[in-house]
């Protein structure tokens, strides 16, 4: 075996060779034993607000984290985006502080879990309103393209199927196309935006139809074939890095679980689990790497345990931290001294 | 020489471009075409890469601010109209007004509100939006009603770290004219004394300062009655000490505004007069507002949905003989 590849993967053909694969394999792995954790955690009454995990969409977020270069490039994960957040390079104390209510995590208390950010960092704090950043990300570009900095950087955003039924998003999509920003916007088609299923979200036959009417290149993918995934977005990451303009990609796969913890989800349909769009591209994973003699169940053991112990102690750390302290805070929403 | 509101725009945001290369111009028709009010006029020739049009995308428009703000840039976003702003309500209030509390990282931009009435722009071109915007934590919000403060104002808000609202009043822009554009006399964040009085105190903000002064010109010569008028220029924050110092001296209060009556900024100011300053009062604080109802189109009935000279002057008749 070559030596172990590290992120971000640079280009298509690290992204697809069998080394780059496996090194986003454990991101998303990271991602689903993280989110694990959280649930637990939810369910023990330690978590401070709500827990929305990613299952299922482990391979498309990770696919996208793993192809923008950090410090370079600027990424607007949502609210399934744990994978994509970690192969990007948010720490894991950034999650468990914001989750378990530390003082010391980026949002100090003032903001919640799936809104967590470090915008100085090109890493986006996300609003519950959606659609929304898909425009935010292409200020961030057009901002470089003024100052003359912009060649070779990418902007990376996720949505939703219910989200690309916002104004916001056709605004923010439609403007990116227009200024031909190196935009890469994948929407993660996980069948179900809560409990409305995609009938009720739109009428065209694929949402990646849409692409031609925006101008952009457009491009359908197996969200549960993590070949598949880092094939397209790394094409895409590369060709608007490149200058083609902005990409959309559809991703389709099946939300395997609840809307929140708090969902049982008895609404999905039955058929849709029992098929190919219902499998875990997780499990899928792991099978083709062990086929490919990347993995095999004693490696496997060895990285869930290493991966296992880093998360406890990110989950301890932030454990023993301080609550933030209304009585310290400086409760201030202007940062300007006009009063 | 002579310089007018609008041009005073003009005039600072070319400053602005010109002193810092973060600074840029982002809005509908605003290149080549110089704008709806032509407040961007021959700019696009100065700074080719810095004024910028942008499509019908209220929401998206404020998006590239917000992004291209926490990337360092001072973005001035300028709606064609107020009224349009609504579209990107949500950027606005929800996204650029959390950021910093949230992050801890500012954002520094400024959305320009060509706002007001003039004759015959009706329901959807005529609103003034400063009281929904000030209700959000987070935001700061101006309303210019001289030259020196458009000019002024503008040029502080670009530099300022958080997000800025500037309601720029469209019935201004041509109307108020000067020889040449004066010094500046007060911090931004202080409040004006434009007219001196002893027997009451009108405070209000934009153009309704110009109607103001008209109202107490003409109670004056009517009856020799003393107005003070009170600029608040800046409506979020408020300078309710300079309110209140105001009131000390008169003991009466009129709070005006061209905006809709039901909450906004004249129910906040009178909010404020009375927990502060209850026992400066002679008098129960009256309110005028425009009519609680959409904007009308016909110059006839819009002259009278906002408050004009002789509803003022009679508004203070009342408080006077209260």
């Amino acid at each position: 075996m070559s030596a172990p590849l590290t992120l971000p993967l640079q280009n298509r053909n690290q992204a697809i060779s069998l080394e780059g694969v496996y090194a986003m394999y454990k991101v998303a792995l990271k991602s689903r034993m993280l989110e694990n954790k959280f649930s637990s955690l939810y369910k023990a009454g330690k978590i401070l607000g709500g827990v929305y995990v990613g299952n299922g969409q482990e391979l498309i977020s990770g696919a996208l984290g793993a192809c923008l270069r950090k410090g370079t490039d600027y990424y607007a994960p949502l609210i399934r985006d744990q994978a994509g957040r970690l192969a990007f390079g948010e720490s894991l104390l950034d999650s468990t502080r914001t989750y378990l209510g530390s003082v010391k995590g980026p949002m100090r208390g003032r903001d919640g879990n799936v809104h967590r950010g470090r915008p100085k960092e090109g890493l986006f704090a996300m609003i519950s309103h959606l659609g929304t950043t898909a425009s935010v990300v292409s200020g961030a570009l057009m901002s470089e393209r003024i100052k003359g900095t912009l060649k070779g950087k990418v902007g990376g955003t996720c949505i939703g199927d219910g989200g690309t039924s916002t104004g916001a998003f056709h605004e923010g999509v439609n403007l990116a196309a227009v200024e031909k920003l190196p935009l890469v916007v994948v929407i993660a088609n996980n069948q179900y935006a809560y409990s409305t299923p995609n009938s009720g979200q739109y009428a065209c036959e694929k949402l990646i139809d849409r692409a031609k009417g925006y101008g952009m290149e457009g491009y359908s993918v197996d969200g549960t074939d993590i070949v598949a995934c880092l094939d397209v977005v790394s094409n895409a990451v590369d060709r608007a890095r490149d200058g083609a303009g902005p990409q959309l990609i559809e991703a389709n796969f099946l939300r395997l679980s609840g809307h929140g913890e708090h969902d049982d989800a008895f609404y999905v349909d039955e058929a849709i689990k029992q098929s190919k769009l219902g499998s875990d591209g997780l499990v899928n994973a792991k099978n083709f790497l062990m086929e490919k003699g990347m993995l095999d169940e004693k490696k496997y053991q060895d990285l869930h345990d290493s991966l296992q112990a880093e998360i406890q102690e990110a989950v301890a750390q932030a454990q023993q931290e301080p609550d933030p302290d209304p009585f310290k805070d400086d409760w201030r929403a202007l940062s300007s001294n006009l009063v | 020489m002579s310089i007018t509101y609008i041009e005073a725009i003009k005039q600072a945001q070319d400053e602005c471009l010109a002193e810092d290369d973060s600074v840029f111009i982002y809005g509908q028709d605003i290149g080549n075409f110089g704008g709806a009010f032509k407040a961007t006029q021959g700019l696009k020739k100065k700074y080719p890469d810095r004024v910028l049009d942008a499509p019908i995308s209220e929401d998206a428009m404020i998006g590239v601010a917000i992004g291209a703000a926490i990337n360092g840039m001072k973005p001035i976003i300028e709606m064609q109209f107020a009224d349009f702003s609504t579209v990107g309500f949500n950027q606005i209030v929800n996204n650029a007004a959390t950021h910093y509390f949230r992050t801890g990282v500012p954002v520094p931009m400024t959305v320009r509100l060509p706002s007001g009435g003039t004759p015959g722009s009706g329901p959807f071109h005529s609103q003034c939006l400063e009281s929904i915007y000030s209700h959000y934590p987070g935001l700061v919000v101006m309303t210019p009603a001289t030259i020196e403060d458009a000019y002024y104002m503008l040029k502080e808000a670009v530099q300022m770290p958080d997000p800025v609202i500037y309601c720029e009043h469209k019935f201004l822009y041509r109307w108020l004219k000067a020889d040449k554009l004066g010094e500046p006399d007060l911090p931004i964040n202080k409040a004006r004394v434009v007219r001196s009085g002893k027997h009451a105190t009108i405070v209000t903000y934009s153009a309704m300062v110009h109607e103001a002064v008209r109202a107490a010109d003409a109670l004056k010569e009517e009856s020799d009655w003393d107005i003070e008028v009170v600029d608040l220029r800046m409506v979020k924050p408020i300078d309710i000490d300079t309110v209140l110092a105001s009131i000390a001296r008169t003991g009466r209060v009129l709070v005006l505004g061209e905006g809709f009556p039901w909450g906004g900024i004249v129910a906040e100011v009178v909010k404020q007069i009375v927990a502060d300053g209850f026992h400066l009062l002679d008098a129960a604080p009256k309110t005028l507002n425009s009519k609680d109802t959409p904007i009308p189109f016909h110059p006839k009935l819009w002259s009278t949905h906002r408050p004009t000279p002789q509803s003022i002057a009679q508004a203070m008749r009342e408080l006077l003989h209260q």
